[in-house]
């Protein structure tokens, strides 16, 4: 999933993502080929282990609601767990790229197609490898969900943070610099806090759209094994296999009750905390509020907690280590040589990772089935592109009516991201019995459900654009009384469109994934199936066939990465230069 | 030898420094050339000159952010003294941690010297008081007005107790009054011997300020920045605006800051960097220009007048005057003479002529006198489509100087040919063409 930007965008970081690259460089092919291998010889290597994927016979998830909020608690667990993970891998990864020219180069481009490719066909992959590092032990199902959240979550965070890093304000730099702070108090003082508003905002989305992933990751199926381990989506699997739809109404309500606590207790007291580092020097006229966070500070309980957090950290005995200084190596000859000898490296790594793609596709698989793969991503392409338009058509003019209405933005806006976080699989269940229920075309009537979860991005993105349209402008409008086609055409298309494009392109990223779930769905014993991508993807993973599990997330991969390249980030790039609205 | 020793101690010695900026291979930009300087106890000195005179670079590698290219900076700190050590500096943007308050803002120089808490939070608010700020201890930067956070500014860098205090245009992003009443309050806490500062080292852009402060004034040339004068300035402290011999003094530095280095000819360039294709053009609107014309030829000025009353009565620095002068100058509008600017007879002419006429002289200058203006011009009448990339004038320009410079001129010889209608230029794709030229 790609979240580019804030809720209140920041013009400049959209001009910056818009003119980073639009053009595909070379360094993006050589990050694709090394993931690529990188993801062969993880395969290659759990497969040698010769895992037996035990089974462990359901883990004892029974469809007692008394059991509910274990349940609940034991995904919202995982949640947070992936969240941590996702936070370290951002402070050590993107303060890498930061810090070293060398692995800005290769680390950049990868997490740009990390964030874009969508993750969940690569499942079987994660659980091939964790069983396979925890033999018949449930410790490795729980790590390889986690780190599916994981990998649903980290990159846009790490990317966030390193473009932070990049933009630090140059006079604080000197301040620092000038004062001597040590390379931690920098990090805690002008890094942390500076990168804190756009980290906290990805970290939120993250989490929303993580949501989704928990309810997929607990119940998998590989082969001939299914992996379950306790959790609403494990709950919600059971139900679909039982057929009783009273259950999945108890998981809907569950999971509700779990979001609504995260969005009132967590994203929203958040979210305000985090805009007291938003860096500009004049008071806002707008903060976002949280009734959580004001109780919190009305009740002093953060103070009463931190005091004591505070004394033990002023405590803690601080070695005064001696300042080291960066050693100058050589001039700017020696420079030269090593980024030489760095091209070398990465040269042999990519031939490697050629190498190794190559040999283990042309060993399980031919041509033909690499353009069947193409075909059905067209398919699974094209009804991406409807859906987003239908969606476009639908909740563009609603989303600018409501945003144009500061008492109804107010209310429908946290409705929006509340429905945006909510894993839409919950609800699969309810369209299947429909489309059972009237005999539909599977190959039509699937096809909504892939838009489902990820249409709330649009619709939250323009309320936000269409309420931030200047008053000024409406007030022109007013005055010279534009015609209703003149007016959306030359005011409030324009004036929108930015957001819109943010908003499109993250549910864009989010169909992809969703195409994974949606185009087979079983319900008890009957199976619908849509021809697509999707369907390929998830039949050989139910079939344990790893080469075409493999082949079908490179050809997915692929069509996510050239669509974000030609259609999204043109588009972002023409929206930053010309409908930049202040 | 004994004069040597009757001068106080140099806490500052600057020899020979070069900076250039740019790839080590290549002709790279020479901000600095040959800077020498020497700041002694008890004194303020000020390093006057225009933008891109290289007086920034000359503090920040007096402060250590920037190792210049070649040249001999040292710091010391006066024999035998316990109080006060080292550099500490003052920024034009203040340069305050917004998620800081006033009080955690100024101990962050005690907290990265590993001052204890209590410490720190004693000396921070002896600072804050000392400064003026009692009872803001807990506000955050964004509370504040322009001049206070500069006083945040300031006591952040007195809480170190630095022996030489670096101010980096300090108080030109404030307004005339607030910045009147901070040099006030610091030259006063100076002169009273409050601060542990033993010097101060002040860069700044206003010849006024300058000679309100210092005691010694420092004239740097652009391109490279080379001193070009050295003007002690012995009025007695306080001084007034209006004192003739300050009138005088201020008159003295716009001529010198105008004068032409020794040996080079008649102003081709009218004093802008380079020559011909390579001359870099300052962005000045048209309507500025027109505005200027206008204004000289008006009553009581008609025709020529004094730079300083000039800058005055248009409420203009030296650094926003002077290149619209040299602009004028270059194409032919006004003449420059040591303090005086006259209107040349084509900018009489345009100064009482209608808008159509007014853009039919001001093409012809262009054209006659700004070489890449004509360049562009030819180019596109040479062609058959009448049309040409940027890119490929920016590129050439690029050979001559730096990559902002070149958008800067870009931006000016854009601005200018379309007001004069001499070519048309298109943002979309970034082209020129003669769609609707005069």
């Amino acid at each position: 999933m790609v979240f580019l930007s804030s809720e209140r965008m920041n013009p400049g970081l959209l001009a910056r993502f818009a003119r980073r690259r639009l053009a595909p460089n070379r360094f993006d092919l050589v990050a694709f080929l090394l993931l690529g291998g990188l993801a062969v010889v993880v395969l290659h290597g759990a497969r040698q282990m010769n895992l037996p994927i035990s089974h462990l016979p359901n883990a004892g998830v029974t469809l007692d609601p008394r059991r509910l909020p274990e349940y609940a608690l034991r995904s919202t667990l995982r949640m947070f767990a992936a969240i941590a993970a996702s936070l370290l891998f951002t402070f050590v990864v993107a303060t890498l790229a930061a810090k070293s020219r060398k692995a800005e180069l290769i680390i950049i481009p990868a997490l740009d197609i990390l964030q874009s490719i969508p993750v969940l066909g690569f499942m079987t992959f994660t659980l091939a490898f964790f069983m396979g590092l925890f033999p018949g032990n449930e410790l490795g199902e729980e790590l390889a969900s986690i780190f599916m959240v994981f990998t649903a979550q980290a990159w846009n965070m790490a990317f966030s943070f390193y473009q932070s890093l990049r933009t630090l304000p140059e006079d604080l730099i000197d301040v620092s610099q000038q004062f001597g702070l040590s390379p931690w108090q920098k990090f805690r003082r002008l890094e942390l806090p500076f990168a804190t508003p756009a980290l906290v905002w990805n970290t939120m989305m993250s989490m929303s759209g993580g949501w989704f992933f928990v309810v997929a990751s607990e119940a998998m199926q590989v082969g001939n094994n299914t992996v379950v381990i306790p959790g609403i989506g494990s709950w919600l699997a059971l139900a679909t296999q039982r057929q009783d739809l009273g259950a999945v109404a108890w998981a809907v309500g569950a999971m509700a009750v779990v979001i609504l606590l995260y969005d009132q207790l967590l994203f929203r007291p958040v979210v305000a905390w985090a805009d007291k580092f938003r860096f500009e020097q004049t008071a806002s006229e707008e903060e976002p509020g949280s009734w959580f966070y004001d109780l919190l500070r009305r009740t002093r309980l953060l103070r009463r907690v931190g005091r004591p957090l505070a004394w033990l950290a002023a405590r803690v005995p601080r070695p005064a280590l001696p300042r080291l200084r960066a050693p100058v190596i050589g001039g700017p000859e020696t420079g030269r040589w090593l980024d030489r000898a760095w091209a070398v490296v990465v040269a042999i790594g990519v031939a490697w990772a050629v190498l190794a793609i190559v040999r283990y596709l042309a060993a399980n698989l031919s041509l033909k089935d690499a353009l069947t793969v193409f075909g059905l991503g067209f398919i699974t392409l094209f009804r991406v592109l409807v859906l987003i338009a239908v969606a476009t058509v639908i909740w563009v003019p609603i989303g600018v009516w409501i945003g144009m209405r500061p008492a109804w933005s107010q209310r429908v806006q946290p409705i929006a991201q509340f429905l945006a976080a909510f894993p839409v699989n919950l609800l699969y269940p309810f369209a299947v019995m429909g489309i059972v229920g009237f005999r539909l075309d599977p190959n039509i009537w699937l096809s909504p459900l892939i838009i489902l979860g990820t249409q709330w991005y649009i619709v939250f993105n323009v309320i936000a654009g269409a309420s931030a349209l200047p008053n000024d402008l409406k007030e022109v409008a007013g005055i010279f009384h534009l015609r209703s086609w003149q007016r959306w055409r030359d005011f409030i298309l324009p004036g929108i469109f930015p957001y819109y494009v943010t908003g499109a392109l993250t549910a864009s990223g989010g169909s992809w994934n969703a195409s994974v779930v949606v185009e087979v769905i079983n319900w008890g014993q009957t199976k619908l199936q849509a021809a697509g991508l999707g369907a390929y993807i998830q039949n050989a993973t139910t079939a344990g066939d790893f080469a075409r599990v493999a082949l079908g997330m490179t050809v997915m991969s692929i069509f996510v990465i050239v669509l974000n390249r030609t259609l999204w980030r043109p588009l972002y790039g023409y929206a930053a230069d010309n409908l930049r609205l202040n | 030898m004994s004069l040597a020793m009757e001068l106080p101690a140099a806490l500052v010695e600057v020899e020979g420094l070069k900076h250039i900026y740019g790839k080590s291979a290549g002709p790279g930009l020479v901000v600095l050339d040959d800077v020498n300087l020497t700041l002694r106890s008890g004194e303020i000195v000020g390093l006057l000159g225009r933008s891109g005179s290289g007086k920034s670079t000359l503090l920040r590698s007096i402060a250590g952010l920037i190792t210049p290219t070649s040249g001999r900076v040292e710091v010391n700190d006066l024999p035998d003294d316990t109080t006060a050590h080292g550099v500490a500096m003052v920024f034009q943007t203040f340069a305050l941690f917004p998620w800081l308050t006033v009080q955690k803002n100024v101990e962050l120089g005690l907290e990265a010297k590993g001052v204890n808490a209590a410490e720190r939070r004693k000396r921070s608010l002896a600072a804050i008081d000392l400064i003026g700020l009692d009872g803001f201890e807990n506000a955050y930067p964004k509370e504040l007005s322009g001049g206070m956070r500069q006083r945040v500014g300031l006591a952040r860098a007195l809480v170190v107790q630095p022996s030489i205090l670096l101010m980096d245009e300090p108080f030109s992003a404030l307004d005339v009054l607030t910045a009147e009443t901070l040099r006030t309050d610091l030259l006063d806490l100076w002169a009273e011997g409050r601060m542990p500062i033993r010097a101060i080292l002040l860069v700044t852009h206003n010849i006024e300020e300058a000679v309100l402060m210092c005691d010694r004034i420092l004239v740097f040339s652009s391109n490279p920045g080379r001193v070009i004068a050295e003007i002690k300035v012995d009025l007695p402290q306080p001084r007034k605006r209006l004192d003739p011999a300050f009138r005088a003094l201020v008159d003295d530095i716009y001529a010198r800051m105008t004068a032409r280095p020794k040996g080079q000819a008649a102003p081709t360039g009218g004093g802008l960097p380079g020559t011909g294709l390579g001359m870099a053009l300052p962005h000045i609107s048209t309507n500025e220009l027109a505005g200027m014309i206008e204004n000289l030829a008006a009553a009581p000025n008609n025709g020529s007048a004094d730079l300083a009353d000039l800058a005055r009565e248009a409420q203009l620095e030296a650094d926003e005057l002077l290149p619209i002068a040299e602009t004028l100058q270059l194409m032919r509008f006004a003449e420059i003479d040591g303090r005086t600017i006259r209107l040349t007879a084509v900018a009489r002419r345009y100064a009482d002529a209608d808008v159509d006429e007014r853009k039919q002289i001001f093409a012809r200058q262009l054209l006659a006198y700004v070489p890449l203006a004509a360049h562009i011009r030819r180019v596109l009448d040479d062609r058959a489509s009448h049309q040409a990339p940027a890119s490929r004038f920016r590129d050439e320009l690029e050979d001559f100087m730096s990559e902002p410079r070149a958008d800067d001129t870009m931006s000016a010889v854009v601005s200018w040919g379309r007001y004069a209608e001499v070519f048309a230029y298109h943002d979309d794709d970034d082209r020129f063409s003669l769609d609707n030229p005069a």
